[in-house]
């Protein structure tokens, strides 16, 4: 194979920026671009690739080409305008982020969230951490040339949608988790549905094992590739089913639990390998964890409220507001002018099914918050994937950026 | 669940695993704390950040070994301007610690981390990107996420959000 010249001109010593023209180290290296357009790359994520031969050299992220400022446009909006824009954030797992972002608000308010709202939190989250982990088992097995299981698995996707759906209208943009509460009581019929679900899940989770845990060619494709260990995950700043993978035990719905989790019983599942197939079986294990807390969330729902008892924060029932006065004028007040919140900062972490997504939110004191910040799982896992895929072959990098499951929309905000 | 009043006292928090280490190494770099909504906050002399930082994580009974997120809160138009925020979570004991350094508005500038955690680089990039604030000792201090030739820091307070500017 002729080795062609990187770039035109060799670039003076002023040049610093290497940034988008990319050039190689050394005259035996070329610089390859991958993406933003690439199908694998789950997105618009652009790595520019420096190859010697077939092996990766050095790899390079470069990212911002879905950059719409959240963050800024949070400061302009009141608390609860913000809700929506959560969504926005990490499309696969909607309601992850609008339970990390209600839960800073509700610490900076010091609300306190009925019980049956927390079961449903509980119960909605592991919904979508199972809808997560489908969209990712499909389309990393895809990406490694089994198309059965991603057929399978957007056929139990599609049935989570649908649960979303009935809870809150939208198969994707939720936005059901409110300060203070829920937006809706689940309809009748809801836990039914979704009791009938997690009875046949597992045996659909079997199935997809059936395809690829054994699968020679998948096994050859994933086993000792990209490999991570454990220091490099921790000083890189992996998480999630990365990091566990590596063998670092770390779950924040065991170790630091929220909204409820403290009730449930369930496994972390952990692997030593660190490599693209610890991280699968990992997520598969999870996808059996999580179905065992939707049904105990389902055997132990509570009855009871579905909104804190907070009427400057929580909008009233639709109810209310056409029989009662001040239930009409908090309405109106909260749509209008939005509450306070009392000055003061919080971080406020939770487990999303990428690995931490925290919310930092810094409050004056007024109705609209002073600075937001997002901690995007995807964002922190991205910086790992130059460490996994230098020395591999170009082959591994589509399966190590399956891997890590990034999600663009998380990384750039 | 009414707030508790935040405490602000060194004497009452050295129980906490990282302010007493930092106080038992250099008690001047401390320059003032808040356990606020069960969450501590450490105010560090800008100069000193980077050892602060090594010193929580090679700490040995409790090592705040992996950085969480490091971000940026402009004060605009008060001084000192930025707020630097580096959150600490130590993986071993479960405990969290925010660091803060204050920073003018002049020409804000940094020691960089990334020596201490590899992790930094992105976020260090994108404050730089989105607040302009320099990092000394950062490998690559580029923009991240908006383009090159972009004029302005989106994430200042002085930015506006929408319009022409």
């Amino acid at each position: 194979m002729p080795q062609f010249p990187a770039t035109v001109a060799a670039p003076g010593p002023e040049h610093t920026s290497d940034r988008t023209s990319g050039r190689a180290s050394e005259d035996r290296t070329l610089i390859l671009n991958m993406g933003p357009q690439h199908p694998s790359t789950h997105g618009v994520l652009r790595l520019v690739l420096e190859i010697d031969g077939e092996t990766v050299v050095r790899v390079r992220p470069e990212i911002g080409y879905l950059h719409t400022g959240i963050e800024k446009t949070c400061e302009a909006k009141f608390y609860q305008q913000v809700v929506p824009l959560t969504d926005r954030i990490d499309y696969l797992c909607p309601m992850t982020n609008n339970l990390a972002y209600c839960l800073a608000v509700e610490k900076l308010l010091g609300l306190e969230i009925p019980p049956k709202a927390q079961w449903m939190r509980v119960l909605m989250n592991e919904l979508t951490r199972i809808n997560s982990h489908l969209v990712w088992l499909g389309t990393h097995a895809m990406d490694l040339g089994a198309m059965t299981v991603f057929l399978y698995c957007f056929r139990e996707r599609e049935d989570v949608l649908r649960f979303f759906e009935m809870v809150s209208g939208q198969r994707m943009m939720t936005s059901y988790f409110r300060i203070g509460g829920l937006a809706l009581e689940p309809p009748l019929g809801f836990f039914e549905k979704v009791k009938k679900f997690a009875d046949r899940f597992l045996g659909n989770v079997d199935e997809y094992e059936g395809l690829l845990t054994g699968n020679p060619i998948f096994v050859m494709r994933t086993k000792g590739v990209a490999r991570l260990s454990a220091e490099d995950a921790i000083a890189l700043g992996a998480g999630g089913p990365t990091l566990r993978a590596s063998g670092v035990d770390i779950d924040l719905r065991r170790d630091a639990p929220y909204t409820g989790y403290e009730n449930f019983k369930f496994n972390v599942p952990v692997r030593t390998e660190g490599d693209v197939f610890a991280r699968y079986v990992c997520r598969v294990q999870e996808l059996r964890e999580s179905i065992g807390m939707v049904q105990q969330a389902l055997a132990g729902m509570p009855e009871g409220p579905i909104k804190a008892d907070s009427p400057k924060v929580v909008l009233p029932d639709r109810e209310k507001m056409k029989t009662q006065m001040e239930a009409l004028i908090y309405h109106f007040k909260i749509i209008t002018e939005g509450f306070t919140v009392p000055a003061g900062e919080v971080y406020q972490a939770i487990e999303s099914p990428r690995g931490e997504m925290g919310y930092y939110i810094v409050s004056d004191g007024t109705a609209k918050p002073y600075r937001v910040h997002m901690r995007g799982p995807s964002y922190a896992n991205l910086q790992a994937l130059a460490k996994m895929c230098e020395g591999g072959l170009i082959a591994d990098v589509v399966a190590a950026i399956g891997s890590i499951d990034v999600v663009l929309g998380d990384i750039d905000r | 669940m009414p707030l508790d009043p935040p405490i602000t006292d060194i004497e009452q928090l050295k129980s906490h695993p990282a302010l007493g280490r930092l106080v038992g190494w250099n008690s001047s770099v401390v320059q003032a704390v808040k356990f606020d909504r069960d969450e501590l906050a450490i105010w560090i002399e800008k100069g000193a950040i980077r050892e602060a930082c090594a010193i929580l994580r090679d700490s040995a009974d409790c090592p705040f070994n992996y950085l969480c997120d490091l971000t940026c809160v402009d004060w605009y138009p008060s001084e000192p301007r930025f707020e630097v925020v580096y959150h600490l979570l130590s993986i071993a004991k479960k405990e969290r610690v925010r660091l803060k350094a204050r920073l003018d508005g002049s020409s804000p500038a940094i020691e960089s981390v990334t020596s201490v955690w590899p992790s930094a680089n992105f976020y260090e990039r994108e404050v730089f990107d989105l607040f302009g604030v320099r990092f000394t000792g950062h490998p690559n201090l580029q923009r991240i996420m908006m383009p090159d030739d972009w004029e302005g820091h989106p994430l200042r307070k002085d930015y506006p959000v929408e319009g022409y500017r």
